[in-house]
């Protein structure tokens, strides 16, 4: 065999590796967490670090689930307000945009996409906030004084503040999929439903969103796990002070990713701290996983199906 | 009118309003950073380092972190790049076409691609422990390396799919390896593509505070080693905001603006590239 075959063989066997370097990296960050964070599992049991809000690293106590119902208060503000959003520009951009106006408004997207978490932060304190304080919290914390409305936080720093600006942020990630899964029914189907006599928005709503539904619901759950991972953002909003189960959408509140960001300086110093916050970026390490694992394989069982 | 025509109405003004929600707030936040940074930015603040009491409001710049970004995000960059090409070549040129390897790892990839900057944060900060290492620019570079690896080679991978495999069969059959298929047929085809991944990836590099809170550190003095602590820019801009002085806040601003200018540019970048450099490739 020749030089240039060995070249061929030898590339193959290192690309090979890399691939297989690629399938474990996933293990290896699971299994790296795992090992920093089993001081902390192995000192108290993992129910009484799910499910007790009680925080107290200095005292020894690490009760997660008030931040973990915290990451879960933000990131459902976040759905709530971004799925509808999402789902009407995507189906606007998919069937009823001239192509024209597409090939502007996508590139724009993209672009804006690409902004700094931190950015959208600023963003977010300057604007948002300011709009939660003056606005928003009076009015409806004055009118409607009970469950999701009541409370006597004035800042402004809020779940509500967190949540707005972590749906500015995943809606372009959410449209650019849904729209994606739209475009690719194939055309046919579309005319079938016209020539029967259905109106556009017919078509849309019985044929294009039905046979999208799998997709759209990917596209959620993807829009999902990045909201709950989202960081540097909600940490410069949320207000980030505990205070046990949420009550209102107006009272701070402090989601895992900014309680791991924010204890990044102290950590070292309180016996079992750190493995704490390797345990918190562990579940949320977890949440991801298995969110992004259901809508992967989703959208890959239809890209499949199709070709 | 027919009850269908208004129900068609009704949601065709909540698709447009959605749109200009949508396309308003993203409008909204340039032109936010835009007015606030705008009236601080200077050449002083892109070329001097902070100096004593920046951050309570005394003079200097900007230049440690800007450096410190731009230096880790091409590390971070060229790390990715040499493991999410072989990989691509591996998946397009060697692999069968249906191959359950080649979709599992690209499950993976994807997979990888949702897991948050700040859990890459943490994983490179247990790393560093591991290894011995300090906060150091080099622990973020291998921090962010790993946070864009499966962007880039995702991106990567579309290209080399929209590749025909007539070219490569072409190749093939004149006697070459599929390595040297690899570099000098196909990796030429899709060299404005790759390159257009490779920036993209950078962008997300440099414009992520959350993996290297951690492992980069922050510092003001220029980057002069890869074994001690770096700042960055998104760090820069998070930690003027979080000072109680508006002239600090209000620097804050800029260099928010300096890190949207930056990350603009390497898009229309990347964009540029994709349209102005089809000239070597084949139709």
């Amino acid at each position: 065999m020749d030089i240039r075959h060995w070249k061929d063989l030898l590339a193959r066997r290192l690309m090979f590796l890399l691939c297989v370097f690629v399938l474990s990296l996933l293990f290896c960050i699971a299994w790296g967490l795992y090992h920093k964070a089993s001081p902390v599992l192995a000192a108290g049991s993992w129910q009484a670090i799910l499910f007790s809000s009680d925080w107290h690293p200095s005292q020894g106590r690490f009760g997660l689930a008030g931040f973990i119902t915290g990451t879960l208060w933000v990131t459902g503000l976040a759905v709530v307000v971004a799925v509808p959003l999402s789902l009407l520009t995507a189906i606007f951009l998919a069937e009823y945009c001239p192509v024209r106006l597409r090939d502007v408004i996508k590139p724009v997207m993209e672009l804006l996409a690409g902004i700094s978490p931190v950015v959208y932060g600023v963003w977010g304190v300057l604007v948002v906030v300011p709009l939660v304080r003056d606005h928003l919290m009076p009015f409806f914390s004055g009118r409607f004084p009970f469950f999701p409305f009541a409370s006597d936080n004035y800042t402004g720093f809020s779940a509500l503040a967190g949540g707005l600006v972590l749906a500015v942020m995943v809606t372009p990630f959410m449209i650019s999929l849904m729209e994606e899964v739209m475009r690719g029914i194939p055309f046919g189907v579309r005319e079938s439903s016209l020539a029967l006599g259905a109106t556009s928005w017919q078509t849309t709503k019985k044929v294009i969103l039905k046979k999208a539904a799998p997709g759209i619901v990917a596209a959620v759950i993807l829009g999902l796990s990045r909201a709950i991972g989202e960081t540097m953002a909600v940490l410069m909003v949320a207000g980030c002070a505990l205070q046990g189960f949420p009550r209102s959408i107006f009272d701070t509140t402090y989601p895992l990713p900014a309680l791991i960001a924010n204890t990044y300086g102290e950590m070292m110093s309180v016996p079992l701290y750190d493995a704490a916050i390797m345990l918190a970026a562990l579940i949320l390490l977890i949440i991801t996983v298995v969110f992004n694992m259901a809508a992967w394989g989703i959208l890959l069982h239809l890209e499949r199906r199709e070709t | 009118m027919d009850k269908r025509k208004v129900e068609e109405y009704i949601f065709k003004v909540l698709m447009l309003g959605a749109v200009l929600i949508v396309i308003g707030s993203l409008v909204f936040i340039l032109a936010t950073i835009l007015v606030k940074g705008l009236p601080t930015l200077s050449w002083e603040m892109i070329t001097k380092t902070p100096q004593g009491g920046y951050y309570m409001g005394k003079g200097g710049g900007i230049l440690n972190a800007l450096l410190g970004s731009l230096l880790l995000g091409i590390g971070a960059t060229i790390l990715a790049a040499a493991v999410a090409l072989p990989i691509v070549f591996y998946l397009n040129l060697y692999l069968r076409r249906r191959s359950r390897f080649a979709l599992a790892v690209r499950f993976f990839l994807d997979v990888l691609w949702g897991i948050p900057s700040v859990v890459y944060g943490a994983f490179g900060f247990t790393l560093m422990i591991f290894f011995g290492l300090q906060a150091s620019l080099l622990a973020g570079m291998i921090t962010v390396a790993l946070l864009v690896l499966p962007i880039m080679a995702r991106g990567m991978d579309e290209v080399l799919k929209m590749v025909t495999f007539e070219l490569q069969e072409a190749s093939l059959a004149l006697g070459a390896t599929r390595l040297e298929t690899a570099g000098k047929v196909i990796f030429r085809q899709a060299f404005p593509g790759i390159l257009t991944a490779v920036l993209m990836a950078f962008g997300r590099g440099m414009s992520d505070a959350a993996a290297v809170l951690f492992t980069a550190g922050f510092t003001d003095s220029l980057p002069y080693s890869l074994f001690k602590p770096v700042a960055t820019l998104p760090l820069a801009v998070f930690f003027q905001l979080g000072t109680p002085f508006p002239e600090v806040q209000s620097r804050g601003y800029a260099a928010a603006l300096i890190l949207t200018a930056i990350v603009f540019s390497l898009s229309i970048l990347a964009r540029l590239i994709t349209r102005g450099m089809n000239k070597h490739v084949i139709k």
